[in-house]
C-alpha cells in the first residue's frame, strides 16, 4: 500500500535501483499487430535462450540484487511494418522481422559480445543503408516520442517499472502540493488541446467542468478509436495504461470528481486486458480507490466497453452508450461539462489528451510549449500507413512538415511510386497536396486547408490511387456508422455515397457536378454531431484539390488513375500484338477475337475488365487505358 | 436411481437450463440498472453465441425495461446479432490500410466459396458467418482476415480458399 | 432596453425575457421557425434540424435546443440556414412514399405544409427503394413506416408522456426504423391504443383507423335503426375541422349533421355518463363503508387505462370500478332495453359512437360487450372521421342550423358533460358523493381543485365528518408514478381518475389535431361552460336518469344493473413470443410444463419456482419426461406465480409447493399419457 508520497518516492528509488541492476534488457513488441505475427513465440524462443544460459532474471530477482538479463513484451514500438521487433538494451539494437529460430543468434550476440546479427537489422528500401541503433533509424530519428514514451520501454503489465520511471509522480505532486484550479490553470497554459480530433483546449474544458455546480461529477475517457487504420490510442492504451490512468486522477482532482469511465472499444480487447488490470494494480497499491496516497483524494475507474459503433467516438453518444442507451448523440447546449452522464458535469478527453497530463505537470506548462508550434503546443501521433516505404505508428512534433513525416520518417514512396495526397484525418478529415507539402502541420493550419488532423491517422496515396475512391470509401464507412438520427447525416451521406458510386461505376450524371457539392455543405453546416458534420470533408477536399479528376469520372466516364475497375478499358496494341490467340482462349466471356498471326480486337461491350487477358499476354501487347 | 452421474458440464441436454441459469446469473451481477444493460447483453450473447429474442423479452422483464426499448439497444451495436452466427465467425478487416492492399477481393473470393450471396452473412447450415470489420488493429500485415480468434496476415484470394479449404476438410466436408 | 440583455435577430434588436431556446424567442418577433422533431411537451430531440439558424461566428445552430444568449446576431434566412431546410426536406421526400393523394393525411400533414411553404419542386435524390408492410392489426392506430420521418414524436410520446414505451427506434443509420419490440405488429405488444402517438405523428406514419365505410353502409341499409352517440369532448372540437375557433362548443350543428348524414336517432354519450356516476358512487360508498381496501377504487371509463391496467397489474384490477364506460352503458340500455320498446331485435340496431377517443374503437370490440353475437357498440367513429363524412356529404357546417339530441338518450345534467375533461369523473362522482353520503344537498357544485392541466391534482373532500382523499392523474407515466407511490406507502387514496390522454377526453387521438396546449385549454374551458349554463349539475337530479332506474333497473348496483351496466377484467401478456426451452422431454411419455415468468409473475417470485423446478425435475427423475419452459404470460397473473402443466394453469406455486406439484399434477398427467 503506497500510502503517502513519501513512501512513493521511496519505491521509486528502491525500484529504480533494482531496474539499474539490469545488465541487459531484451524487449519483444506485443501490441496486436506483433503478436499477430506471432511475436509471443519469439519471446518464448529468446527467454529460454537466456534460461539456457542461466542469465534470465525476474523483477523480484532484481529487486533483491541478483544482476541478469531481462526479457520483456513491451508494448507497440510502432515500426509495426517490420514486425515482430525486438530491441536490446543497452545500445537500443533493433532487431526486424524476428522469428522464434533467430532466438539463438540473437541472445549469443548479446551474451557473447558479438556484432549485432546483420540479418535481422532493418534496411533502408530506397538508400539501402543499414541501422543498427533504433534512434539513428530515420523513421525514429526524425520522432519525438513524449506520450508513447513508455511504449516499447516498459513492461505495460509491471506496475514497479511505471514507478521506477517515475510513474505517479505527477499525480502525486497535484494532490499533495497544488489546488484544483491550479491544475486547471497549469493545464491551459501549456496549450494542451484535445487529441480526439476537435483540437478544443483542454485547460478550458477542465476550468468548465470546475466551475459546474454540483457535488457528483465524472471524468471520461475516450478509448473509442474507431477510425479505420487508426490505432495511436490502441497503443497507449495497450503499452502504458498506467499514464492514461494518471491523467485521469489528476484530472478528477482537477474537476472535482470522484469517478471515472474508461469506454474502450470492445475491438481491442488487449486494451480492455491490460488497462483492467492497471486498474486493479493501481487500486491494490493505494494509487487509485480512497484516500490516494493519505491525501484523502478519491476517485475510481470503471472500463467500460463499447459494443461495435464508431459514432460512440462522439461525447454526447458515448455518454448515451455508458447511460445504457443506442449511441446516438445529443444537441450540444447544454455541453457535457455542464451536464452530461446522467446529467452530471462530466469532462471527457480523448486518450492521448489524458496521456499527455502527466508530462505536462512533470515538465511544467513552459517546457510542454518549446515543443510544437505556439498555438499547438506538444506532439501528436499519427499513424503512418499506405504506400509509404515505412508504415507505423509516430510521433511527432506539431508543426512538422509533411515533407518530413513522408520522406524523411516515411522513407518516401515505395516500389518507385509517385507522391499524390496524403489523407489526414480518417473519415472525418481531408486529403493533402503536393501544394501542402512544406506547411507545418498544426490544428489550424490544417482547418485552413479544409482538412483536420482527426485523431491522426496519415494515408500517403501514389498518382494510382483514385481520389474519387477514396471519397467514396470513406463515406461508405461513415454512411454505415451513422446513428441515423438526423437528417442531413442518415439521409445525405446515403444519397451522397449514391453520387459517388455512379461516379466509380460509370453512371455519372452530368448535374452529379454541382448536386455533390452542394449536397456535401448541407451536410456539413446542418448535421447534429461531428460525425455528420465532418462526413463530407473527404468529399469537398476531393473536389477542392481533384475536381478534375471527379469530372474525368462522371463526364468523361474514364478514371485518370486506373484503380476504378468499371471505367477501366482495356485494348490490345496492334503493333504489339502477334495473333497468337492466348488471351481470346483465356477470356471468359469470349471478348476477344481476331485471325491467327493478325492483330486481335477486345469487343469493349462484352468486356467485364477482368484482366485476365492482361497478365496472359506474353508480349504486353494488352493496356488498360 | 442407480444410474452414473453424467458429465453435467458438458451434457448437451441440460445446456438450455445451464445457459438460461447464467443468464440470470449475469443479470444479477450487473444489476438492474439501465447502464448494466449493454454489459448484459455483451455477456449473454457470449453465452448463447447470439442474443434470442425470448431471452431478450426475459431481460426486459426483468430490468423492468420495455422491450422496444432493448430491442433498439441490441439493434443499434454491431457487435449485437440477433441471429445465429455460424460456427466460424469470418472478420475480414477493411480498415484504410487493409483495404488499400486489397480486402475486397479476399472479401468476394470467401463469400463465393462459402456460398453466401447478396446480403446474406451466415450461411444457411451455420458453418460460416462472413463479415466486415473495421481495423483489427495489425495493419502491418494487411490485408488482415480473422477467423474465430485466429488472425490471419497478408491474406490474397487464393490463400483464403486454402485456408477454407482446411477447415472443411477438418468439418468432414469434401470440395 | 437593456443592451446587456438583447440580441439581434436578422438585424433587429429583441430584447430577452428568459426563453429557454431561440425558436420561441425568434417567435416574439414573428417568426416562426419551421420544425419537425419539436413539441413542446416532449423532450428536446434536435433531429430534424429544421430549425436551424445562424449565428454570427458560431455557425450554424438548431433553434429548439440552443439557449440565447446576450449579444449574438442570429439570422433565420441566411443562405447556409435556406440551403440546410431545403436539402432537408428533398431528402425526407426522397425517401418518402409521397401518394399524398390517397393518404389519411392529405392537406393536414406537416411534410407536404413545409415542402409546400419552402417551394421544393424538384428532388434530387434517389426514390425509397424499401416497401415496409403496413401494419393494420390493431383496432385503432395504422402504422405505415414508409412514411415515417424519424422524427421520434411518437417514441418520446409513448415512453415520456404515457410510461410505456412500445415504439422506439431499431436498427443503425439509413436503416433506422420506429417500431414495436422485433417488430411485432402493435396488436402483439402491450399497445393501449390511446392513440396519441398519432396526434404527434406530423405525417401519415401513423394515423386513425378510418371506418367510415362501415358506417355509410349501415346507414344506407333501410334494415337497420341506425343510432349515434355524441361523446361531450366531441362537441367542442369537431367545429374545429370547419374553421371554428379553438374550443368552441357546436352541438346543436353536430347533431344537425349526423342527422342531414342519414342517423336515425342521435343520442347525448353524456347521460349515460351521469348514469355511470350513479352506478360508480355508489360503488365507492359502499367500498369506504366496508372499510376493507387497502387501495383506492379506479374509475374504469378510459379503456387505455383498463388495458394499461391489464397488462400491468393483477393486484390493480381487484381496485378498478367494475363500472362500464358510459359509451358501453349507453349501448348496453341501448340494445337491451330501448330495442324492446321499439319493439325491434337488438341485431337491428346499429349503434355508433362519435368519440374523440380511439381506445374506443378497441373497447366496443371487447367480447364481454357482446350479447348473443350482437355488439352493444357496433362502431366507434372518431371527431375526425365524423368530419370526413361531413366534408364526404358536401355539407356546410357552419350553416347547419343546430338541432337538439333526440329522447330519451338526449338530456344531461352538466355532471355528465365535465367527463370530457381531466378531473371531470371526479368532481361529477363528488357532487354525487356529497349528497349520497350527507343527504344534504350541494350548493357548491364546482371543485376547482380536481380541475386544470396538473399532472397530478390531490384533495382531501370532508363528506359530513368523513374524509375523502382523492387524486386525478391524467397521461399515463402520471398514473406509473402514482401506481409506484402508492405500493411504497407514500401516498394514500381512496378515489383516483385516472385518464390516459394528457388533459383527459378533449385530447383525445380522434380528435382534431391539437397544435399546442392552449388548443387544449380553450376546449376544456367550453366544457365547464357548458357545464355552468346547465339547469341542472348533479348526476343524481338527472329525471331520465331516475326514469332509467324505475323502469329497467331498479337501483344502482342491482342485479339488473350488475348484469348490463358492470364488467370483469382480464390480465394480458404484454408481449407475444417464444418460449424459452429449458428442459427437453426425451421419452415418449411426457409432459409440458411452463413456468411463467412475465412481470407479475417475476416479481412474485417466479424465477426461484422455475430454479426449484429444475432441481426437483432431475431429483424426481423425471428430468426426461418433462419438457420444461419458462414462458411470458400466461395471463393469470393475480394468482401468480404461475405454472401450466400440460393445458391447465395452475396458481400459487410457490417454490415450496413446487415438490408436490410434480409428485401430484405432473405425475397423474404422466401417467395419463397411454403407452
Amino acid at each position: 500500500m503506497i500510502d503517502s508520497r513519501t513512501k512513493l518516492d521511496s519505491l521509486q528509488s528502491v525500484w529504480k535501483a533494482g531496474y539499474d541492476k539490469e545488465k541487459a534488457r531484451i524487449l519483444i513488441c506485443a501490441g496486436t499487430g506483433c503478436i499477430a505475427n506471432g511475436s509471443l513465440k519469439v519471446y518464448e524462443a529468446i527467454k529460454a535462450e537466456v534460461e539456457k544460459r542461466n542469465a534470465y532474471v525476474t523483477v523480484e530477482m532484481l529487486l533483491e540484487g541478483k544482476e541478469g538479463t531481462s526479457v520483456v513484451t513491451s508494448g507497440c514500438h510502432g515500426f509495426c511494418e517490420m514486425g515482430p521487433l525486438v530491441r536490446v538494451e543497452p545500445g537500443g539494437i533493433l532487431y526486424t522481422r524476428v522469428k522464434p529460430e533467430d532466438a539463438a543468434d540473437l541472445v549469443a550476440a548479446l551474451m557473447e559480445g558479438k556484432e549485432p546479427v546483420d540479418r535481422l537489422l532493418y534496411r533502408h528500401p530506397v538508400t539501402g543503408a543499414v541501422y543498427a541503433e533504433e534512434h539513428e533509424i530515420p523513421f525514429y530519428h526524425n520522432q519525438e516520442r513524449t506520450v508513447l514514451g513508455n511504449c516499447g520501454v516498459i513492461d505495460p503489465e509491471e506496475l514497479r517499472e511505471y514507478i521506477a520511471k517515475g510513474g505517479y509522480q505527477a499525480l502525486a505532486k497535484v494532490i499533495t502540493e497544488m489546488k484544483p484550479a491550479e491544475v486547471c490553470q497549469e493545464i491551459l497554459k501549456s496549450g494542451l488541446r484535445g487529441r480526439g480530433g476537435g483540437g478544443f483546449p483542454t485547460g478550458r474544458k477542465w476550468e468548465a467542468t470546475l466551475m459546474s455546480p454540483g457535488d457528483k461529477k465524472y471524468v471520461v475517457c475516450n478509448g473509442d478509436e474507431g477510425d479505420p487504420g487508426a490505432f495511436m490510442d490502441r497503443s497507449v492504451m495497450e503499452g502504458d495504461p498506467h499514464k492514461v490512468l494518471e491523467g485521469m486522477a489528476i484530472a478528477g482532482f482537477a474537476v472535482g470528481a470522484d469517478e471515472g469511465y474508461i469506454y474502450v472499444r470492445a475491438e481491442y480487447p488487449l486494451a480492455i486486458q491490460r488497462l483492467k488490470k492497471a486498474v486493479k494494480e493501481a487500486l491494490d497499491n493505494g494509487l487509485l480507490g480512497n484516500n490516494i496516497l493519505g491525501t484523502g483524494f478519491n476517485f475510481k475507474i470503471k472500463i467500460k466497453e463499447g459494443a461495435g459503433a464508431f459514432v460512440c467516438g462522439e461525447e454526447t453518444a458515448l455518454i448515451a452508450s455508458i447511460e445504457g442507451e443506442r449511441g446516438m448523440p445529443r444537441p450540444k447546449p447544454p455541453f457535457p461539462a455542464q451536464s452530461g452522464l446522467w446529467g452530471k458535469p462530466t469532462l471527457i478527453n480523448n486518450v492521448e489528451t489524458f496521456a499527455n497530463v502527466p508530462i505536462v505537470i512533470n515538465r511544467g506548462a513552459e517546457a510542454f510549449r518549446s515543443i510544437g508550434t505556439e498555438k499547438s503546443p506538444g506532439t501528436k501521433t499519427f499513424a503512418l500507413t499506405g504506400q509509404v516505404a515505412n508504415t507505423g505508428l509516430i510521433e511527432v512534433p506539431m508543426g512538422i512538415t509533411l515533407r518530413e513525416i513522408v520522406f524523411d520518417i516515411g522513407g518516401g514512396l515505395r516500389d518507385g511510386k509517385q507522391f499524390k495526397a496524403v489523407q489526414i484525418g480518417g473519415p472525418s478529415g481531408g486529403c493533402l497536396t503536393e501544394k501542402h507539402l512544406d506547411m507545418p502541420l498544426d490544428f489550424d493550419s490544417l482547418l485552413s486547408a479544409g482538412a483536420m488532423i482527426g485523431s491522426g491517422g496519415l494515408v500517403v496515396m501514389d498518382q494510382k490511387t483514385c481520389m474519387v475512391e477514396v471519397a467514396r470509401y470513406f463515406m461508405n464507412f461513415t454512411q454505415n456508422e451513422s446513428c441515423g438520427k438526423c437528417v442531413p447525416c442518415r439521409e445525405g451521406t446515403k444519397r451522397l455515397l449514391e453520387i459517388l458510386e455512379r461516379a466509380v461505376n460509370g453512371e455519372g450524371r452530368a448535374e452529379d457536378v454541382e448536386i455533390l457539392e452542394d449536397l456535401a455543405e448541407a451536410v456539413k453546416d446542418g448535421s447534429l454531431c461531428g460525425l455528420g458534420k465532418t462526413a463530407p470533408n473527404p468529399v469537398l477536399t476531393m473536389l477542392k484539390y481533384f475536381k478534375d479528376e471527379y469530372i474525368a469520372h462522371v463526364i468523361d466516364k474514364k478514371c485518370p488513375s486506373g484503380e476504378c475497375k468499371a471505367l477501366a478499358a482495356y485494348a490490345i496494341d496492334p503493333e504489339l500484338c502477334k495473333g497468337c490467340t492466348k488471351c481470346s482462349k483465356v477470356c471468359p466471356v469470349s471478348a476477344i477475337s481476331g485471325e491467327v498471326r493478325n492483330p486481335f480486337v477486345i469487343d469493349p461491350e462484352k468486356c467485364i475488365k477482368c484482366g485476365a487477358c492482361v497478365s496472359t499476354c506474353p508480349f504486353k501487347a494488352i493496356k488498360e487505358g | 436411481m442407480g444410474e452414473a452421474v453424467k458429465d453435467l458440464k458438458n451434457d448437451p441436454a441440460t445446456l438450455p437450463r445451464r445457459r438460461f441459469e447464467k443468464v440470470n446469473e449475469i443479470i444479477q451481477h450487473h444489476g438492474t440498472d439501465l447502464s448494466a444493460l449493454i454489459p448484459i447483453l455483451q455477456e449473454v450473447q457470449e453465452e448463447y453465441r447470439y442474443l434470442p429474442e425470448e431471452i431478450l423479452t426475459y431481460i426486459a422483464t426483468v430490468m423492468n425495461i420495455s422491450p422496444a426499448t432493448v430491442y433498439g439497444v441490441a439493434t443499434f451495436y454491431a457487435q449485437f446479432s440477433l441471429e445465429p452466427k455460424g460456427k466460424y465467425v469470418v472478420k475480414i478487416c477493411d480498415g484504410t490500410a487493409c483495404h488499400v492492399r486489397g480486402s475486397n477481393p479476399v472479401n468476394d473470393a470467401i463469400r463465393k466459396r462459402v456460398g453466401l450471396r447478396k446480403d446474406r452473412k451466415t450461411t444457411d447450415d451455420l458453418r460460416f458467418t462472413v463479415e466486415t470489420v473495421s481495423c483489427l488493429g495489425a495493419c502491418g500485415l494487411a490485408p488482415v482476415v480473422m477467423i474465430n480468434e485466429q488472425i490471419y496476415g497478408q491474406m490474397t484470394p487464393e490463400a483464403i480458399n486454402v485456408i477454407i479449404d482446411k477447415i472443411l476438410e477438418e468439418e468432414g466436408e469434401t470440395k | 432596453m437593456n443592451s446587456e440583455n438583447m440580441v439581434y435577430i436578422d438585424n433587429q434588436p429583441v430584447e430577452l425575457s428568459g426563453e429557454q431556446n431561440i425558436l420561441t424567442l425568434v417567435r416574439k418577433v414573428g417568426i416562426e421557425l419551421p420544425t419537425f422533431c419539436y413539441h413542446s411537451e416532449l423532450s428536446i430531440y434536435g433531429a430534424c434540424r429544421m430549425c436551424v439558424v445562424e449565428i454570427e461566428g458560431r455557425g450554424i445552430v438548431a433553434a429548439c435546443s440552443t439557449p440565447p444568449t446576450p449579444g449574438i446576431k442570429i439570422l433565420t434566412n441566411s443562405p447556409r440556414v435556406q440551403r440546410v431546410r431545403r436539402t432537408v426536406l428533398e431528402l425526407l421526400l426522397a425517401n418518402h412514399d409521397r401518394e399524398c393523394t390517397t393518404c389519411e393525411r392529405s392537406n393536414n400533414c406537416k411534410l407536404q405544409d413545409l415542402a409546400k411553404r419552402f417551394g421544393v419542386r424538384d428532388i434530387r435524390f434517389g426514390e425509397r427503394d424499401v416497401k415496409l408492410p403496413i401494419d393494420d392489426s390493431g383496432p385503432s392506430i395504422v402504422r405505415d413506416p414508409n412514411k415515417c420521418i424519424l422524427c421520434g414524436d411518437c417514441v418520446r410520446m409513448c415512453s415520456e408522456i404515457q410510461g410505456i414505451g412500445i415504439l422506439n427506434f431499431a436498427n443503425r443509420g439509413f436503416k433506422v426504423q420506429v417500431t414495436p419490440a422485433f417488430n411485432k405488429s402493435l396488436a402483439e405488444v402491450d399497445c393501449v391504443n390511446c392513440g396519441q402517438c398519432s396526434a404527434v405523428c406530423p405525417t401519415g406514419a401513423l394515423v386513425v383507423k378510418s371506418e367510415t365505410a362501415k358506417a355509410w353502409k349501415a346507414i344506407h341499409d333501410n334494415n337497420k335503426v341506425v343510432v349515434a352517440q355524441v361523446a361531450p369532448a366531441v362537441r367542442v372540437a369537431l367545429g374545429e375541422e370547419f374553421g371554428t375557433p379553438a374550443g368552441e362548443i357546436v352541438t346543436g350543428k353536430a347533431v344537425s349533421a349526423l342527422k342531414k348524414l342519414g342517423f336515425d336517432k342521435v343520442f347525448d354519450t353524456c347521460i349515460a355518463a351521469d348514469l355511470t356516476i350513479m352506478e360508480e358512487t355508489t360503488e365507492l360508498i359502499d367500498r369506504l363503508q366496508k372499510g376493507e381496501a387497502d387501495a383506492p377504487l379506479f374509475t374504469s371509463c378510459c379503456p387505455a387505462w383498463v388495458k394499461y391496467a391489464e397488462h400491468n397489474g393483477s393486484e390493480l384490477l381487484k381496485n378498478l370500478s367494475t363500472c362500464r364506460s358510459p359509451q358501453q352503458m349507453f349501448g348496453s340500455l341501448v340494445k337491451r332495453y330501448w330495442a324492446k320498446e321499439l319493439g325491434k331485435d337488438p341485431k337491428d340496431i346499429f349503434v355508433i359512437s362519435i368519440m374523440p377517443c380511439t381506445a374506443k374503437k378497441y373497447e366496443a370490440s371487447r367480447p364481454e360487450f357482446e350479447v348473443e353475437g350482437v355488439r352493444d357498440v357496433d362502431l366507434v367513429l372518431t371527431t375526425q372521421e365524423l368530419s370526413q363524412m361531413i366534408r364526404e356529404a358536401g355539407l356546410d357546417f357552419n350553416a347547419l342550423e343546430p338541432e337538439a339530441f333526440d329522447m330519451p338518450f338526449g338530456f344531461t345534467t352538466g355532471a355528465g358533460v365535465i367527463f370530457g375533461a381531466t378531473g371531470g369523473v371526479m368532481e361529477a362522482a363528488l357532487r354525487a358523493a356529497y349528497e349520497m353520503v350527507t343527504g344534504d344537498v350541494l350548493e357548491q357544485v364546482n371543485f376547482e381543485a380536481v380541475r386544470g392541466m396538473a399532472g397530478l391534482k390531490e384533495a382531501a373532500v370532508n363528506l359530513k365528518g368523513k374524509e375523502v382523499k382523492i387524486a386525478v392523474v391524467h397521461g399515463l407515466n402520471n398514473a406509473k408514478k402514482l401506481l409506484e407511490k402508492l405500493k411504497t406507502g407514500e401516498v394514500k387514496y381512496d378515489f383516483v381518475e385516472v385518464m390516459a390522454c394528457p388533459g383527459g377526453c378533449i385530447s383525445g387521438a380522434g380528435q382534431p389535431i391539437a397544435q399546442n396546449t392552449e388548443v387544449k385549454k380553450a376546449r376544456a374551458k367550453s366544457i365547464y361552460n357548458a357545464d355552468k349554463l346547465s339547469q341542472l349539475r348533479k348526476s343524481q337530479d338527472n329525471p331520465v336518469v331516475a326514469k332509467f332506474y324505475e323502469k329497467w333497473l331498479q337501483k344502482p348496483n342491482s342485479h339488473e344493473a350488475h348484469e348490463t351496466l358492470h364488467t370483469h377484467y382480464t390480465t394480458r401478456a404484454r408481449i407475444s413470443g417464444e418460449e424459452i426451452q429449458l428442459l427437453n422431454a426425451e421419452k415418449e411419455q411426457k409432459v409440458d410444463v411452463a413456468v411463467c415468468v412475465g412481470t407479475c409473475c417475476y416479481l412474485k417470485g417466479s424465477y426461484d419456482t422455475l430454479k426449484e423446478f429444475m432441481k426437483e425435475a432431475e431429483k424426481s427423475g423425471l428430468k426426461d419426461q418433462i419438457n420444461l419452459h419458462a414462458t411470458f404470460c400466461l395471463e393469470n397473473c393475480e394468482e401468480g406465480p404461475s405454472v401450466r402443466v400440460n393445458d391447465e394453469v395452475i396458481s400459487g406455486i410457490t417454490p415450496d409447493k413446487v415438490s408436490s406439484l410434480i409428485n401430484t399434477k405432473v405425475l397423474d398427467e404422466l401417467n395419463a399419457v397411454k403407452k
